[in-house]
């Protein structure tokens, strides 16, 4: 039976491949975030070689060099940011919650936000104030959901995540009522916002500062997090604490998505999905999970924001349905070969 | 800070003590002030019936909860004078029910046990590997490491948790209920692996067990807690505790003691 025996071997390797080669994973990562980086400063309209990429970011004049040095760079690099932050939240949200199934939004961050932003765009805001408005949003439902879960000091993972799925469905009526009474003409514009759209990030670099700082953070906390996600109580007996712990990764989550939210809208899909995909094939080791969910993430929503803005061009696409269009058949494909079938 | 770790743990000291300990849950006390101290080598059974606050009492002792009145002390000092990750490597808890929300490797699983011995920035070494793979080989697992744990029987999942704990290799093991799932082979196996640790050459371990059955805490019990589930707590040595009458009385339930072979077995009536 040498098939099934090799079946079995493919199996159990992830946990091995990772434990050998993680220098080869970051590799990987690395290149295809490079790549999709590239293709995103390549593509578009105005057709640029890739050796004139270089001379444009190294600073050459000209009408291609300032496309790519002025629009696509900072886009490109926004949606790099943003899907990076998306799935590190994602990945530290299930350690959090204990659940497969929590994302970035799942608590109500994205809600909060989205009244913020379609608040101010209704009121016929410039950009900065959308953006500034949305933040404030997602802090806000944070600070709710935070206060009411922890109101009688007990924080069960259930009670936060109740907490946060009806803050979430309270802010999914206000934002249909404020979609209600719009006035026409900026109803498109607030659809797109909440489809998540990468059009009009042109400062890109906080959000990677926020990215690169948190995953900093993490890290060293990372065999924590391990720890964590087999149970609280079996935690605590192992030397974790556990409070303090919870408390920053609700917060650093939180913070993450606000981030991304306020950059490029709520776009779906990245925050649940990526974290499982790098699962599937890495293994659940936070301390691989975590750094190459934020490539992975990253990366994906890099390639879709670039097939966003050039599949039907000039026509521009919401970057969350591409997320989804290019995510989930990858999703399928890997959760139909793996045998467990547990993501 | 370097003092205070050399100070850790007070060696002649007994491993577990609670002096005059009591615990509240809501508006209903789980027992009466009582004190109990555990030396190396010995084996503490909590008993009593479902809901009298046992898995509370074992979490209070594990430091996992704040005594209502009284101390707990492990090696001499109280909880707050340890630091956690030291206190992990003095004491560690098999808890109840062992959570598997994400899917994991049976050896990735086992090899949390080694978070207490590792730096921040420390990867499970060959070492640690060894380790688990010869917690895992104790418990009757060895040539499970690559299963996924959310695939395992109860009693398998329950016997890697037992070999999680080995891994974490403690002095003071704390079990709730370690006999879940278990078949009668492996809950004898699993108290006799227990005994042997304790009475190991040049360790000084001790352990306390949340057990409901009677009979096999009177195997492998040196000292008896027996919880009324009213409040009332009977403290001592095995055969003080361990009385027809008394046992009748906590579980609601007479029980009738025979003598066979030199050790004694109670038969509910």
């Amino acid at each position: 039976m040498p098939a099934v025996a090799l079946r079995g071997e493919s199996r159990l390797s992830p946990a091995m491949r990772r434990r050998r080669a993680p220098l080869a994973i970051a590799a990987v990562l690395l290149s295809a975030a490079a790549m999709a980086l590239l293709w995103a400063l390549v593509a578009g309209d105005l057709p640029v070689a890739a050796t004139d990429v270089f001379a444009a970011l190294a600073g050459a004049e000209g009408m291609g060099a300032t496309v790519i040095r002025e629009l696509r760079l900072p886009r490109a690099l926004a949606a790099f940011a943003c899907g990076g932050l998306l799935a590190t939240a994602g990945a530290l949200m299930q350690v959090l919650l204990r659940n497969p199934l929590a994302d970035p939004y799942i608590l109500g961050i994205s809600g909060g936000a989205a009244v913020g932003a379609l608040g101010a765009m209704m009121l016929g805001a410039a950009l900065f104030w959308v953006d500034v408005s949305a933040f404030a949003g997602a802090l806000a439902a944070m600070l709710l959901v935070f206060g009411l879960a922890h109101g009688d000091g007990s924080w069960t993972q259930t009670r936060l995540l109740l907490t946060g799925v009806i803050v979430a469905a309270g802010c999914g009526a206000a934002v249909s009522l404020m979609l209600a009474l719009a006035p026409d003409t900026r109803v498109m514009s607030m659809l797109f916002w909440m489809m998540g759209d990468a059009s009009a990030a042109a400062r890109p670099w906080p959000a990677l500062a926020v990215l690169a700082l948190a995953l900093v953070a993490v890290m060293p906390y990372a065999r924590d997090l391990n720890v964590l996600a087999r149970g609280e109580l079996s935690a605590r007996a192992l030397g974790v604490r556990v409070g303090h712990l919870r408390i920053a990764l609700y917060v650093l989550a939180s913070l993450l998505t606000a981030t991304s939210v306020t950059l490029v809208g709520s776009v779906g899909f990245v925050g649940l999905v990526v974290p499982h995909l790098v699962r599937l094939v890495l293994g659940n080791d936070q301390r691989v999970l975590i750094p190459a969910a934020a490539l992975a993430g990253g990366t994906l929503l890099t390639l879709a924001d670039t097939a966003a803005r050039t599949v039907m061009a000039p026509q521009q696409l919401p970057v969350g349905v591409l997320t989804a269009l290019i995510g989930v058949p990858v999703f399928l494909f890997l959760l139909s070969r793996n045998p467990r079938g547990t993501p | 800070m370097n003092a205070a770790r050399r100070a850790l743990p007070v060696d002649d000291a007994p491993l577990l003590e609670a002096e005059r300990l009591a615990l509240e849950v809501g508006e209903r006390w789980l027992c009466c002030e009582f004190s109990l101290s555990l030396a190396a080598g010995e084996c503490l059974v909590l008993l009593g019936p479902n809901g009298a606050g046992k898995t509370t009492l074992l979490h209070t002792l594990a430091g996992l909860r704040e005594p209502t009145v009284g101390e707990v002390r492990i090696g001499g000092l109280p909880y707050a004078a340890w630091p956690a990750l030291e206190a992990a490597r003095f004491r560690g808890l098999l808890a109840q029910q062992q959570p598997d929300p994400f899917a994991a490797s049976v050896l990735e699983t086992v090899l949390v046990g080694r978070h207490p011995h590792l730096g921040r920035w420390g990867w499970e070494g060959p070492q640690d590997v060894a380790i688990a793979r010869a917690a895992l080989e104790s418990v009757g697992l060895a040539g499970f490491e690559q299963r996924d744990v959310q695939t395992l029987s109860g009693g398998e999942r329950q016997r890697v948790g037992i070999a999680t704990l080995l891994a974490q290799a403690p002095r003071l093991f704390l079990l709730d209920e370690p006999l879940n799932h278990l078949d009668l082979h492996h809950q004898i196996a699993a108290l006799e692996l227990f005994q042997r640790l304790l009475r190991e050459q040049g360790t000084a371990r001790g352990s306390v067990l949340v057990l409901h059955d009677i009979n096999l805490a009177a195997r492998y019990a040196d000292h008896i807690i027996l919880l009324d589930g009213r409040g009332g707590v009977i403290a001592g040595d095995r055969d003080a505790v361990l009385r027809a009458d008394l046992l009748g009385q906590a579980f609601g339930h007479p029980l009738r003691r025979i003598e066979h072979e030199g050790r004694a077995v109670f038969l509910p009536d």
